[in-house]
């Protein structure tokens, strides 16, 4: 066997696994289809840790909800991954709603969950005074926070590269193996062999365990459409602002984010299929309608960027965390919707134990190397501007203007252990493209320092996944005439 | 401590600087980020610039060099790649540059002259698929122009602004397809010569009150559905139709790049998205000055230049100490009816009578055979005919210094009337 483990997937759940495996000496492989870490529905969120009030009591999502809070503010305290404990509020404008949230409260109290308090409507109002003002009554939960999606999956997978654990990109499992005492992975890459896998391949975990295995369970992917909105908005809340809780989901949201950003979303939409993310106008207008309701005066026009986002949900209301039927060594991390963010560490651990049982019998690493995140050039104040620019001038050459992003800080990623291989992957890391010029200025320049770190031609330098090509050639590509003079 | 601090360097910057110079300032500073000056009109490659200002008819990087070249003949300072991080009220400025790192200047007076950028998709929530071959119009003419690589084969231009006029015609010489230029209104926002010499020229069809409802593609584009709106700028079903492109290139606006403007402190006017400016193109911060696209978008150059000058020539008079007298009135320009907005947006008379000041607007709507009508209160002190005014085109009227000095209201307004038939 090539390697003890083979995660498939490297989603917040694959890299939560693979952080965690990579503290055991132990021989991990990550298979992940795109070229990139984060790449589905771990980018493509509403970006909450939440505080674990939805969930019902006793199931997978509720326990591992509440002990994934802890485990990822931990997480993201070391690993300078942002984030920020602003608390939530779920607001009522009826009656109903109002009995909803003490029930909210309720299961919050069955579920572990400390720091809530039922606010009256003036309280609200007086803590976030943008609020409908028919807000009746609040749930505030203080343990509720905000994070960097896509930062907190490229650190987690960073720092399990750092400590040993392999990783292939653009590598799609085309089929999986049975063989004495594992499985043979055939990707678009090449075979893993490995006396485990753990099936993390979020939308896509579904086909992963029909590879092995009888099927158990069915995914049923559910869109949600978002509206980023300028810094300028960024402070219109303060809390991330829900309404109650429907049948579908935890309803549209008022957030935030970490950026200094507003996020507006999401609606619940059938997508054609787990790979559509499209936006539609209909979607995007129930959205600012609905997020309106929460606070009327959103100044939806300071809109910069709109996306959607796939659920992985599956006809199983939890998280599907369990060793497959009759397949020793074949565990499926599957279903993982809200609240997967923040129970992903929770899950990676409650997979160690899993593949324990399998067998395996992991010992800790004695030596352990820590990648943090590094610091924004846009984060540091005067005096570290100036030291910095002191020793290398090309943290000097602004790269990004909307978000002050420098060369010197893409060289960094570009020489990270994990570096970017295409414009967006660069914008995850370094911030370019966020602001609201959204890479108009900045990606030309962005592809020019891509292609001459990798030497190849701005051609071959993708948008995002390997595919998404942004220029089709040269302009003038006849033979130059020679010069006679 | 410098006399005049200019950020950027695109024609208002230099054109600013140029004049300050002229005027006698010793110790001016351009700032610009990008590693050469010119700004935008490095990449504008086409020719038509310079008609009203030098007479003839120059590319955008020759335009540049003009200025360029007479600001070299003085004593002006340019630091390149070099951005601007903070103007403060009290008119220091901290810059990083590649070459001297983290500066802290000040300055006796400063003039912003930062342009602008385009409006992008996420500003318009254009529905559908965000697979790659979606881009601003000026992002492409970048890619083309500058850099040599083509962007795409088949084109959809979303919106009818200059930029997207230009690169429908720059992607046609370049060997693309260009399908067809789909504007949600029902007039062009470009200028009339571009719609002929871009589109006509090259039969590129003009969907006027139409718009993109649906972007199709995994990876690239694979194509548009685009459908006709209604008045209020809904799609009216059952007009769709679909054109099979991989390239969407926008030119739906451009919007004056203010950061540094509102971290100043300085007012903004939120129709023109620039500061509120005197006729000197002083802000409301008293040192600080604007000119071009950051205090408003432009169609011409040349207007930009002269608008840098105006600016450039106030920033000397007031480090010289001839500006802004303790006695001067100032009156408001009230943009009403179809007139969208003023620049300026104040007067300041100093009991000057000779001469005139430059004012200058948009209308709303196309208007054929109207009057722009200044008034004072119910009297009305000037008028000037025009044949024809649309949105596209930014027009001018001169306002006779010695009519101002009679006006009684603290403000006048600028209207459109219809010249009776």
């Amino acid at each position: 066997m090539d390697r003890d483990v083979a995660i498939i997937g490297c989603g917040i759940v694959g890299a939560a696994v693979a952080y965690e495996l990579a503290h055991c000496e132990l021989d991990v492989e990550v298979i992940e289809k795109e070229n990139d870490v984060a790449m589905g529905t771990s980018r493509a969120n509403s970006a909450i840790l939440h505080a674990g009030y939805d969930p019902a009591p006793g199931t997978l999502m509720a326990k591992l909800n509440v002990e994934g809070l802890e485990l990822a503010k931990k997480l993201c305290g070391e690993l300078n991954i942002p984030f920020r404990e602003c608390g939530s509020m779920v607001i009522a404008f009826t009656e109903e709603e109002v009995e909803e949230l003490k029930r909210l409260y309720e299961r919050g109290v069955q579920n572990g969950v400390s720091g809530m308090r039922l606010l009256s409507g003036r309280e609200a109002l007086k803590a976030e005074p943008n609020l409908n003002g028919e807000t009746r009554a609040a749930l505030l939960a203080l343990s509720a926070a905000i994070v960097s999606p896509w930062e907190y999956a490229l650190s987690l997978a960073e720092n399990a590269v750092a400590n040993g654990v392999k990783i292939r990109f653009d590598s799609e499992v085309t089929g999986i193996d049975r063989l004495e005492g594992g499985f043979a992975v055939h990707t678009a890459s090449g075979t893993v062999s490995a006396r485990c896998v753990v099936n993390a391949a979020g939308l896509n975990a579904e086909r992963i365990h029909n590879c092995v295995a009888a099927p158990s369970f069915s995914t049923l992917p559910d869109r949600g459409e978002y509206f980023l909105l300028d810094k300028s908005e960024g402070h219109c809340v303060e809390h991330v602002i829900f309404q109650c809780p429907t049948k579908v989901g935890k309803g549209t949201l008022v957030s935030p984010t970490v950026h200094g950003n507003l996020i507006v979303g999401p609606n619940n939409e059938t997508p054609r299929d787990a790979s559509d993310t499209a936006t539609t106008r209909q979607g995007l207008d129930d959205v600012a309608h609905m997020a309106k309701k929460s606070v009327p005066s959103l100044n939806i026009r300071e809109s910069i960027r709109n996306f959607a986002g796939v659920r992985a949900a599956t006809d199983v209301d939890d998280f599907i965390i369990r060793h497959v039927d009759d397949t020793p060594g074949f565990i499926d991390l599957a279903g993982v919707k809200s609240p997967g963010l923040t129970a992903a560490p929770a899950i990676a651990k409650m997979t160690v134990a899993l593949l324990r049982e399998c067998g395996l019998n992991p010992v800790e690493k004695a030596l352990w190397t820590t990648v943090p995140r590094p610091r924004r050039f846009s984060e540091m104040d005067a005096d570290e501007k100036r030291r910095l620019l002191a020793r290398d001038s090309s943290y000097g050459r602004v790269i990004c203007r909307c978000e002050t992003v420098t060369e010197g800080e893409i060289r960094d990623a570009l020489r990270s252990v994990i570096p970017p291989r295409s414009v967006d992957g660069v914008k995850r890391r370094c911030g370019t493209g966020m602001g609201r010029c959204q890479g108009g200025f900045c990606a030309p320049r962005v592809v020019d320092l891509l292609a001459r770190h990798y030497g190849v031609s701005p051609v071959r330098i993708p948008q995002d996944r390997s595919g998404m090509y942004l220029l089709t050639g040269e302009t003038k590509t006849g033979e130059a005439l020679e010069c006679t003079i | 401590m410098y006399d005049l601090i200019v950020v950027g360097g695109g024609p208002a910057g230099l054109a600013a600087a140029r004049a300050a110079a002229e005027e006698g300032l010793q110790k001016i500073l351009i700032a610009e980020r990008d590693g050469e000056p010119g700004g935008i009109l490095n990449q504008c490659i086409h020719n038509g610039f310079g008609l009203h200002y030098f007479k003839e008819e120059l590319t955008g990087p020759e335009y540049a060099l003009r200025f360029v070249r007479m600001i070299q003949k003085t004593q002006v300072e340019m630091k390149l790649d070099t951005m601007v991080l903070d103007v403060r009220p009290d008119l220091t400025v901290s810059m990083i540059g590649r070459a001297e790192g983290y500066q802290v200047h000040e300055a006796r007076s400063v003039v912003l002259a930062m342009g602008c950028r385009e409006r992008t998709r996420g500003a318009l929530a254009i529905p559908g698929a965000r697979p790659a071959g979606i881009l601003t119009a000026g992002t492409a003419q970048r890619y083309v122009n500058v850099e040599g690589y083509m962007v795409g084969r088949r084109v959809v231009i979303l919106g009818s602004g200059d930029i997207g006029l230009i690169m429908a015609r720059r992607m046609t010489l370049e060997g693309a397809k260009v399908l067809a230029c789909v504007e949600i209104m029902p007039y062009s926002g470009g200028l009339a010569r571009n719609i002929a010499q871009c589109l006509h020229d090259n039969d590129i069809p003009l969907y006027l009150s139409h718009t993109l409802v649906d972007i199709r593609g995994r990876d690239r584009v694979e194509g548009v559905t685009a459908a006709k709106v209604d008045d209020l700028k809904n799609p009216v079903p059952g007009t769709e139709f679909t054109l099979d492109c991989d390239t969407i290139l926008l030119s739906v606006g451009l919007i004056p790049e203010n950061e540094l403007t509102r971290k100043a402190g300085i007012s903004m006017d939120e129709r023109t998205r620039g500061a509120y400016v005197f006729d000197n193109m002083e802000t409301t911060t008293p040192g600080i000055f604007a000119c071009g696209n950051v205090v408003h978008v432009h169609d011409l150059v040349d207007y930009v230049t002269l608008e840098g000058e105006r600016a450039g020539r106030a920033a000397a008079a007031y480090v010289n100490g001839g500006c802004g007298s303790a006695d001067a009135r100032t009156i408001a320009l009230r943009a009403d009816g179809d007139v969208s907005y003023t620049v300026p947006q104040y007067l300041r008379l100093s009991g000057e009578d000779a001469g005139s000041v430059p004012v200058f607007f948009r209308v709303r709507r196309n208007i054929v055979e109207g009057t722009v009508v200044v008034r004072d209160g119910d009297e009305k002190v000037a008028a000037f005919t025009r044949k024809h005014m649309s949105p596209g085109e930014m027009e001018r009227i001169a306002l006779p210094l010695r009519l101002l000095g009679r006006v009684r209201a603290g403000e006048l307004s600028i209207t459109v009337e219809k010249v009776a038939s």
